[in-house]
């Protein structure tokens, strides 16, 4: 079945594999976000521990996916992975510093002789739930509002934007309002989805103030999201966008994004199921006293995390396109791998729903009983 | 074609190396450590025994603290191909990207859902399930190690694959060649099986530690039993894989072979150098003797390269220059025709670009005539295409003398200890102790072996060093350089420092 699918349609396949991961890894920023929440929600040492062991256990599924939203953009995408990495050079270096600092935090914060104390650690992990997250969001915003880069003929990337004579490489994405607020959106998004998770882990029956804070912290931080989501949505509503024609060239066209809402309706539901979805779970978790909202919330994210991904994508639309030269953009089509490559990864990818199987196992394996006081303070713990 | 600036290669190359480096100061670890707390785990599970409970916990407390500064330093390798080397990435990423995605998709998920279960499972599920996640981890690691050298392995011997001027890239042709690479399997039996023995060497080091300090000595006995066997077997093992991957190097990489050996002049019944210091002063093409001093074994060069006594080595100046007796072509020519190679291409995408189809036809004929030299086209002089000598001699040289003691050292250690009288061998605990030292530089030896052997190129043959890079200007990986520098020290240094004190604390109280 997979040998006959066309080379069109593989693209578009992987285009789909692609964000699908990156929308789970949207919804896995509830670890980022725990992480910001942490010194907000958590006043005493005993809630510490609870808050970085609830989110220590889960830290490397964002982290793991993130390396494979890279690594599945280099095999399936290899010209944007090449003209992106490279070209948007700072920003997607800090981002990866970010998740440097975070990947010993959980492990060194609280062991002996570990040379800084554990507030450094801590504030590593704030810098990656805040300024990781941030500027993740303000990449993905530049699928909308392009970037300053030609390809020649050989498709080297220059990438060509300069304040004060310094070349900015990707740095000047966050100039953007639409990007910063997609990026200010997802590190609250992320904030929002941290409190459901921890009401969700943790056996709070002892520490009713933790509890307490934990639902007060998702009700504003959604308040603060939800502006530079509205925001994000209504420009992506208005805004222009790069149209590709029959022949291959993309040009500007006007409210390009609307029109591919309204030509790819299920994308429209998505968007609009997934939103509901946010919006119950922070509701039911904030004043209804319910400790599920995560799974609302967290799939609701996914939903429109794929939306988000996908517009920009399909119906002939440029998804990563260039200001400086409109021909130079990146499109599914002219981006992607070989039909060999494509069809061979198609196969390998029948793998993927058995990882999510066990990953989702173990996950309902290890979080069967709540996290409690207890086990943070007499078992192995971070 | 962009212009390449020289300092920015360099600052990019010396990142790369400089991370890479870090990295593999944790992974070998991870490799091995992984099995071996799987090892102490069965048999806890088998024996019921809490000390062997205890044994394993601690090894897991070391291996955790590893883990972590391992994948700290991991993520970055990954994106670098983009960020530093965007050419590379888009020259053959049709080829390289598929295996860092299998990579993430079947090692990575394997080794993040089971390292919780591992570390705080004890009590969450049952005693067979946890054990099963440990090994879990275990499998998950070295699976990734398949992976990233089914990668690396194409870089030194491209196979499966085929230049399309259309996108002018390299686009896959076949996977199972690509997976199958005689040179991926080669490393990835010698890389693993390495990893185990300085795991093995690092239980054996801070064992021998408990020792001369008599302290935990049930623990530290029952640790050197496990980690001599596996260390004997594995390091067995190593040289064994060593000798094939030698071979494999030979026949792929001819001028690698040259250069770890310091052969300049090819010889039929080639002797291998057993010890010996280069000449500094020593040129491609010079005269000069490439020795000071060298000691050295006859015909075994060539038994190593071609199984065969009587068979011809090719030295350096006989790749560099041809050797016409030899049917050896010199990169002189082989930079001209891959030259015209590179012209007859530009003028195909020219005629491309102004619908010509009867030009871009006669340049794309042309072009086939000489597109396997394309790579050479971009060097200057043959001499560019020899790696510096000294770096991959001495490494290899001191990760063959080293691999060769290592097994010796398990047998004696496992002879000792099943006697039952290692702690009276007051002469051998110092040299257990310092062997997790000498196998971190066994193991950087074999990356540096492996890496600097194969310049100037990026893709053996096809595509050079200085090629594969991003057009970005050399201050900023400048930059990056520094603060990766800065920060993968402070973060060892903290984890040495984690890792002395929890060693200081000893099995009981270390978690």
């Amino acid at each position: 079945m997979i040998s006959s699918l066309d080379y069109a349609t593989l693209q578009q396949l992987w285009w789909i594999i692609c964000s699908i991961v990156g929308a789970l890894f949207l919804f896995l920023t509830f670890v980022q976000g725990g992480q910001t929440l942490l010194w907000q929600v958590a006043k005493t040492d005993l809630e510490k521990s609870l808050v970085i062991n609830s989110l220590g256990r889960k830290w490397e599924m964002p982290f793991t996916t993130l390396v494979l939203f890279g690594g599945a953009l280099f095999a399936a995408f290899p010209k944007f992975y090449a003209t992106s990495f490279g070209g948007a050079y700072w920003v997607w270096m800090l981002i990866l510093f970010s998740f440097i600092i975070q990947a010993v935090s959980y492990e060194y914060r609280k062991k002996p002789n570990n040379l800084f104390g554990s507030t450094v650690y801590e504030l590593f992990l704030f810098i990656n739930g805040s300024i990781g997250v941030l500027l993740i969001g303000a990449a993905v915003g530049t699928f909308y509002t392009g970037s300053n880069f030609t390809l020649d003929l050989y498709n080297r990337v220059t990438w060509d934007y300069s304040l004060l004579g310094i070349n900015l490489r990707g740095l000047e994405a966050a100039f953007s309002l639409f990007n910063l607020s997609l990026g200010i959106f997802l590190v609250f998004n992320a904030r929002v989805l941290g409190a459901l998770y921890l009401l969700n882990s943790i056996d709070l029956s002892s520490t009713p103030n933790l509890e307490s804070r934990l639902r007060k912290n998702a009700w504003n931080s959604f308040l603060i999201a939800l502006p530079f989501l509205l925001y994000v949505l209504i420009s992506i509503l208005f805004m222009k966008g790069f149209s590709i024609d029959n022949a291959g060239a993309v040009s500007l066209a006007s409210s390009k994004y609307l029109s591919n809402l309204l030509a790819m309706p299920y994308l429209l539901v998505l968007l609009l199921v997934g939103i509901i979805l946010v919006l119950y779970g922070v509701f039911s978790s904030s004043f209804k006293g319910t400790n599920n909202g995560i799974w609302f919330s967290g799939i609701g994210t996914v939903f429109v995390g794929l939306v988000v991904l996908c517009l920009p994508a399909f119906n002939n639309t440029a998804f990563y396109p260039s200001k400086l030269d409109l021909q130079s953009s990146l499109t599914i089509h002219n981006a992607s791998s070989s039909m060999y490559t494509l069809t061979t990864m198609t196969y390998v990818a029948i793998g993927i729903p058995f990882v999510l199987a066990y990953v989702i196992y173990v996950w309902k394996l290890m979080d069967s009983k709540k996290l409690t006081v207890q086990e943070v303070t007499d078992e192995e713990s971070y | 074609m962009v212009d390449i600036d020289l300092s920015m290669v360099n600052w990019a190359r010396a990142q790369f190396a400089l991370t890479a480096m870090y990295h593999w100061i944790f992974v070998p670890l991870t490799l091995g450590l992984s099995f071996l707390c799987a090892f102490f785990e069965s048999i806890y599970v088998r024996t019921g025994n809490k000390e062997w409970k205890s044994i394993t916990r601690f090894w897991m407390t070391l291996f955790g603290i590893n883990f972590a500064i391992g994948v700290a330093t991991g993520i970055i390798l990954e994106f670098q191909f983009g960020t530093n080397w965007s050419n590379y990435s888009w020259i053959v990423g049709d080829i390289f990207g598929a295996p860092l995605a299998i990579e993430g998709i079947f090692a990575f998920f394997l080794e993040a859902t089971f390292f919780a279960v591992m570390f705080f499972g004890w009590n969450r599920v049952s005693k067979k399930f946890h054990l099963f996640s440990t090994w879990m981890v275990a499998i998950g690691s070295n699976l990734s190690a398949v992976w990233i050298l089914v990668a690396n392995g194409w870089m030194q011997n491209p196979v499966g694959m085929a230049f399309n001027p259309e996108t002018a890239r390299f686009e896959m042709q076949s996977f199972l060649d690509v997976v199958f690479n005689p040179v991926a399997v080669s490393k990835f039996v010698h890389t693993s099986s390495s990893g185990f023995l300085f795991a093995s060497l690092f239980v054996l080091s801070i064992s021998c530690w408990y020792l001369i300090k008599g302290r935990h000595i049930q623990m530290a006995k029952k640790s050197i039993v496990v980690a001599s066997v596996f260390g004997l077997l594995s390091s067995s093992y190593v040289v064994f894989t060593g000798d094939e991957s030698a071979y494999v190097v030979a026949q792929k990489q001819p001028m690698k072979l040259a250069a770890i050996e310091g052969l300049y002049k090819g010889q039929t019944r080639a002797p291998i150098v057993a010890a010996g210091i280069l000449n500094p002063k020593k040129q491609t093409g010079d005269d000069q003797d490439p020795f000071l001093v060298k000691v050295e074994i006859p015909y075994l060069l060539s038994l190593l390269a071609n199984r065969s006594l009587n068979s011809f080595v090719p030295g350096i100046d006989d790749l560099v220059y041809g050797n016409e007796q030899q049917n050896i072509e010199g990169v002189a020519s082989k930079i001209s025709k891959g030259k015209t190679a590179i012209n007859n291409l530009a003028q195909f995408k020219q005629a491309r670009k102004e619908n010509n189809t009867q030009k871009a036809d006669i340049s794309l004929k042309k072009f086939k005539e000489n597109q396997e030299y394309m790579g050479y086209g971009y060097l200057n002089k043959p001499e560019d295409a020899v790696p510096p000598v000294a770096i991959p001699y001495y490494a290899f040289h001191i990760m063959v003398a080293l691999g060769s003691l290592f097994p010796v050292l398990f047998a004696v250690f496992l002879f000792y200890v099943l006697k039952g009288s290692i702690t009276q061998k007051k002469w051998l605990l110092p040299i257990g102790l310092v062997s997790g030292f000498l196998g971190l530089l066994a193991q950087e030896s074999g990356w540096a072996v492996a890496e600097v052997g194969r310049q100037p190129w990026a893709i053996n043959g096809l595509l050079p060093v200085h090629m594969s890079t991003t057009n970005l200007s050399a201050i900023n990986v400048q930059i990056t350089f520094f603060m990766f520098l800065g920060l993968f020290t402070i973060l060892l240094a903290a984890e040495i420092s984690i890792m002395l004190k929890q060693i200081s604390i000893g099995p009981e109280e270390g978690h």
